[in-house]
């Protein structure tokens, strides 16, 4: 079998994190393929459905990055997605997910290094945790 | 009757400044003498330091300059006189005759491929390659029109051949073409002419010309680009094999008095060196070095840059070497370059390839044209103008910007076209003006009930994308995707032919919805959305992939795995398009002021640019005086000394009704949004439409060499005060560089520390021959004209002594040592005054506060992020907030005043408009299913819900248009799904989520 190989999900806003990836690229920082990004306005607007739904469709790990608190383009959004994605780990783990497997991360729009940095990390870990249990169910 | 103005030249100055012009429906002219516009950038491959690529962000804003509604393209076209008077020019323009008819030409190429006259040097690949007579000037060409060489046409020249006009279905060739005169009436000029590349020729030393393997910077960027002669694929032109080795040689026509060079430093040329080292590293296994006397590394985030070539990619830096000739091997043709090394030693080092780092000269023709204009030139050649006043030409009425002025880089060309712009808008707006009506686009098809048809184009972005990702295939797997009807590869999508091809497909094949997969959003989205509107598509039915910022150039190693996920992002944006729906914005009302927080030089210039455009102005400054850290310097510019200056800059604020100053005065919060902003002090709460940073940034306080202990040190300025009174007697003087700056604590260089040191070296000098006075330095930065400064102080008898980058010369209350890396050996000399040459903090904490207020961020040196380091320097991603001055970065006084024009001038295409048009991504509610609950309400930021009794007694969510910031937390909030984000849907994130996880 071949070495696991984990999808994950990376949930970006607009104003900070994805201009951060962006920022990733233009210094041409180099990190492993395994994630893809949906962009949104703001961290505030990931929908805890919208994270169930990639790991029930079989996400390895959902990654939510937001601006760094203080400097939300909304003011406040991402205290919101704080709040939100706090909760949702203890409903992940009721439904027999490593909460580990959702992360919530500050990048700001000139910090592609730490773009670069949590992506890497983040897929170490859910390396380490292996592939979503859905999938070994199916 | 409201006049135009004329901008001339159409390079990425005389672009911007047409673009600001045009924003401010002033109506523009925008000439340009070569047959397409975009000067010398669209002809580099990157640009530092972000090595963004060129092509790709110039290209958006070529395609924005000729599809303007407001500006008028004059390509091929030259300015043969200017009569009249300010407010009121005649100008007389004559367009060359192209043989082709503008209007007809598609640009499809077909005459290119049937024309036998070949071999002919493109002057656009500086003769790397060759064309046809007939020809289009390059891919990216704007306007995309060929154009005939009258001599090396057979039918022009013998009345023979004629293949071209049989080949063009158009009918758009006509060899009796002719040139044709046309007289404008201007308000006011921009003179944005640019600059040459030094003709390498003129020298022999190097070879140039003689030796296959030497090659100038430009050849050699048109070399490493995509879409130069050879891919990208840089080769040695005596044998056509990969170079090995590569030498970079600095200061190639500049800095010297020899015959046919230039006195003054370009600018530029140790960055672009650089720039071209890391960029031929990314692509090849190459050893580089480069050769130089001092580099200049003065701009922001340069030094970085600078240090990452060595230190992460291994390029070998030469110090203090100035290449004193070349030699070649006749057999095989390799070069050789003898050098001292750092020991002492003489060295002599073979290479297969080097590269001439050409410096900038003015023009030409620049003699004929200033006598054409009425304008007068400098000593060097370029457009004179003042330091107090850079955007002046010596006529009333007549502006310049970019590198007509000096040798300068893009992202001050930038912003000094914006400045020009706003500058030459006082003499066209006035109480009768006119503005031009907006922009008209085909009405929008009513897709309602139309089955999804997807057209989807998949961008080369020359290399950027190409080189990693696989586009044919990524295309072709479009192409076979749930409602894709249409789907193809662009080597630049962003480019006029590809745009025209999107609008052009939309109405052929009755496309629905627009897939663009190439860069980020966050640049290119308005443009591939107004290539939309022009096909009759609602501009919200677009949609894009990153597959470059966020594929191919984070995974350049991994081409299998890059391609796959580029497939997976153009899966996911068809998925997401195919639930897009038509959007509409709705009107905002802009507040016809602005606030300007900073009384400095910068933020007077700034508050009195746009009060002489007729804007009221707040200028906020916390301290009891205007004035800024210019209250500190002593010296004259151009003969008149800062303090005169400063005080009619006062006075001029304090005489003009439109400028209200706040001293003493702390901004408290400034909430709101473009158009509406409150600026908050003290109990006042003004309304202003934009705000401009101008908050300038402090003198390094030393701690260093005993300061403030020991009498005998000082500050370089407090020295010049000093000396303004005659109180400066001391006659071993030693000047220590870069004190608070270019250490392990503060990073970068501080730009303007090298210049003061020598301005008060030689006035010591000057005062007093006798005196001993030593500079040392790590390199001095006496960048473009101010290398006379570094002249001047040899020629006085200042002694330079050049110590390492990790040892600080040390200081015993008498003596400085320090280790001269040109002696090899420790060099003491007495002091009866040592100067502290400190650099320039931001005041970190100070522009925090603000930030947070505004939502803007904060660079990792401290000073203000703007939008794009390249091409909107004075801009934040905020849309309204400006920066300008040392807030940005530190700079000289003439720098400050120019920029202060540019954030004016940007400040003015908002606040000049009665109403903007917002984004039409907004929450709206779902009437059928919202009960009221108000859980919306509560955690809106910006209190743009409110929760109404529509009858009975039943509660509904209700969303403010104009207040909403489409930020979608309301939505997540929801719990009944009664809150939608327009753009950003539930059903449309989840379609993004459900397509990315299909295998």
């Amino acid at each position: 079998m071949s070495e696991f190989d984990p999808k994950i999900i990376a949930f970006c806003c607009n104003w900070c994190s994805y201009a951060g990836a962006d920022g990733a690229g233009v210094a041409r920082l180099q990190m492993p393929t395994n994630f893809r990004i949906i962009r949104t306005m703001c961290s505030a607007r990931v929908d805890p459905e919208h994270i169930l739904r990639s790991l029930a469709k079989g996400a390895d790990g959902v990654i939510v990055l937001g601006c760094h608190p203080a400097d939300c383009h909304y003011i406040g959004g991402n205290y919101r997605a704080r709040r939100r994605m706090a909760l949702l780990r203890f409903v992940l783990e009721e439904y027999g997910f490593d909460p580990k497997r959702l992360k919530l991360e500050w990048v700001s729009a000139s910090e592609g290094e730490k773009f670069q940095k949590t992506m890497t990390e983040f897929i170490d870990d859910i390396k380490g945790l292996g592939p979503n249990p859905i999938k070994e169910g199916a | 009757m409201t006049k135009s103005a004329l901008v001339i030249g159409g390079g990425i100055a005389g672009i911007q400044a047409s673009l600001d012009l045009a924003d401010r429906d002033i109506h523009v002219y925008l000439v340009e003498k070569d047959a397409t516009i975009g000067g010398v950038m669209c002809r580099l491959d990157k640009t530092f330091p972000t090595n963004d690529c060129s092509a790709c962000i110039l290209s958006p804003k070529m395609a924005d300059c000729f599809g303007h509604p407001n500006i008028d393209v004059l390509s091929f076209s030259e300015v043969k006189a200017v009569d009249g008077k300010p407010g009121d020019f005649k100008v007389k323009v004559v367009k060359k005759a192209r043989y082709v008819d503008e209007n007809k030409c598609t640009g499809c190429g077909d005459c290119l491929q049937k024309c036998p006259q070949k071999n002919i040097p493109d002057q656009y690949e500086y003769g790397l390659k060759n064309r046809r007579a007939i020809y289009i000037p390059h891919a990216q060409a704007v306007p995309r029109v060929a154009i005939i060489d009258p001599e090396h046409c057979k039918k022009l020249l013998e009345d023979k051949c004629g293949v071209c006009k049989k080949v063009c279905t158009r009918g758009a060739v006509d060899y009796d073409q002719k040139d044709e005169e046309i007289v404008l009436d201007i308000g006011s000029v921009i003179c944005a002419t640019g600059f040459e590349v030094w003709d390498a020729s003129v020298s022999t030393e190097y070879g140039y010309g003689r030796f296959a393997n030497v090659v100038t910077a430009m050849e050699f960027e048109r070399m490493m680009c995509a879409s130069g002669p050879d891919h990208g694929h840089i080769r040695m032109p005596s044998s056509g094999e990969d170079p090995k080795k590569i030498a970079f040689i600095q200061c190639c026509g500049s800095r010297s008095e020899k015959k046919g060079w230039q006195k003054y430093c370009s600018s530029v040329c140790c960055m672009y060196a650089t720039k071209q080292a890391i960029i031929t590293k990314e692509h090849a296994e190459v050893d580089e070095e480069i050769f130089f006397m001092d580099i200049r590394s003065y701009g922001k985030e340069f030094e970085d840059y600078i240090h990452r070539a060595e230190d992460q990619y291994g390029i070998k830096m030469h110090r203090s070497s100035r290449v004193a000739a070349i030699d070649e091997d006749p057999e095989t043709k390799k070069l050789t370059i003898k050098f001292t090394d750092a020991e002492g030693n003489p060295q002599a080092t073979e290479y297969d390839l080097v590269v001439l780092s050409v410096g900038l000269n003015p023009p030409s023709d620049a003699a004929e044209f200033a006598k054409t204009l009425g304008i007068e030139l400098n000593e060097y050649g370029f457009c004179k103008t003042q330091v107090f006043d850079p955007l002046s030409t010596t006529r009333d009425g007549v502006y310049v910007t970019g590198a007509f002025a000096a040798p300068k880089d893009i992202p001050t060309s930038v912003a000094e076209a914006s400045g020009a712009s706003a500058k030459a808008g006082s003499y066209i707006v006035d109480e009768n003006f006119e503005p031009c009506e907006p922009k008209e686009f085909p009405a929008e098809r009513d897709i309602s009930e139309e089955e999804p048809r997807v057209g989807v184009w998949v961008c080369e972005c020359g290399i950027n994308i190409g080189a990693t990702v696989n586009v044919p295939t990524v295309a072709e797997y479009a192409s076979g995707l749930p409602g894709v009807v249409h789907s193809s590869e662009s080597m630049y999508a962003c480019a006029q032919d590809c745009l025209e091809d999107i609008t052009a497909t939309i109405k052929e094949k009755n496309l629905n919805r627009v897939v663009v997969a190439s860069c980020t959003p966050r640049t290119h989205e308005p443009l591939f959305r107004n290539a939309c509107r022009e096909g009759g598509l609602n501009q919200y039915l677009c949609n894009m992939a990153n597959i470059r910022d966020q594929c191919s150039w984070i995974h350049m190693h991994e081409p299998e795995k890059a391609t796959l996920k580029a497939k997976d992002l153009v899966r996911m944006a068809v998925a997401k398009s195919l639930l897009l729906e038509p959007l509409q914005g709705s009107k905002i009302p802009v507040t016809n002021s602005a606030a300007v927080i900073g009384g400095g030089v910068t933020g007077m210039s700034t508050a009195l640019d746009l009060a002489a455009q007729g804007f009221k102005v707040h200028l906020v400054e916390k301290t009891d005086s205007l004035g800024g850290n210019a209250k500190n310097l002593y010296h004259a510019e151009d003969g008149k000394m800062v303090s005169d200056h400063l005080a009619e800059m006062i006075a001029k604020i304090d005489a003009n009704p439109l400028i209200e100053v706040h001293l003493n005065t702390v901004v408290d919060d400034i909430p709101g949004y473009i158009g509406n902003f409150k600026l908050k002090i003290g109990s006042d709460e003004i309304p202003v439409g934009a705000v401009v940073l101008a908050v300038g940034a402090s003198p390094y306080q030393p701690k260093e060499y005993n300061y403030g202990k020991d009498e005998k040190v000082a500050t370089a300025l407090e020295v010049e005060k000093m000396l303004s009174e005659g109180k400066f007697n001391a006659k071993n003087v030693a000047f220590i560089q870069c004190i608070g700056s270019r250490n392990d604590e503060v990073k970068y260089c501080s730009r303007v520390c090298c210049t003061t040191a020598l301005r008060n070296a030689i006035a010591i000098k000057e005062a007093d021959p006798s005196a001993n006075v030593s500079v040392f330095h790590k390199d001095i930065r006496t960048y473009g004209y101010r290398e006379e400064l570094y002249r001047r102080a040899s020629e006085v008898g200042v002694m330079f002594l050049r110590f390492p980058e990790d040892k600080m010369p040390e200081y015993d209350g008498s003596n400085v040592t320090a280790y001269d890396t040109i002696l090899n050996m420790d060099v003491s000399v007495p002091v009866d005054c040592l100067v502290l040459s400190v650099g320039i903090t931001p005041d970190r904490a100070e522009k925090e506060e603000l930030a947070k207020m505004l939502k803007v961020p904060i660079s990792k040196d401290g000073f203000y992020f703007e939008a794009h380091q390249k091409l909107r320097p004075v801009d934040f991603a905020t849309e309204a907030v400006y920066v300008a001055g040392l807030a940005h970065w530190p700079k000289h006084i003439d720098e400050c005043i120019a920029q202060a024009s540019g954030a004016a001038s940007r400040a003015l295409t908002v606040i000049s408009k009665s109403e903007l048009i917002s984004e039409g991504i907004i929450a709206s509610v779902n009437d059928a299913i919202c009960d009221g609950c108000g859980v919306c309400e509560g955690c809106c930021e910006y209190n743009a819900i409110e929760i109404v009794d529509i009858g009975d007694g039943r509660l509904r969510s209700q969303v403010n248009d104009g207040l909403c910031k489409a930020c979608g937390c309301c939505v997540a909030s929801c719990p009944s799904g009664a809150m939608e984000q327009k753009g950003f849907k539930n059903i449309q994130i989840e379609a993004e989520i459900d397509a990315a996880l299909e295998e």
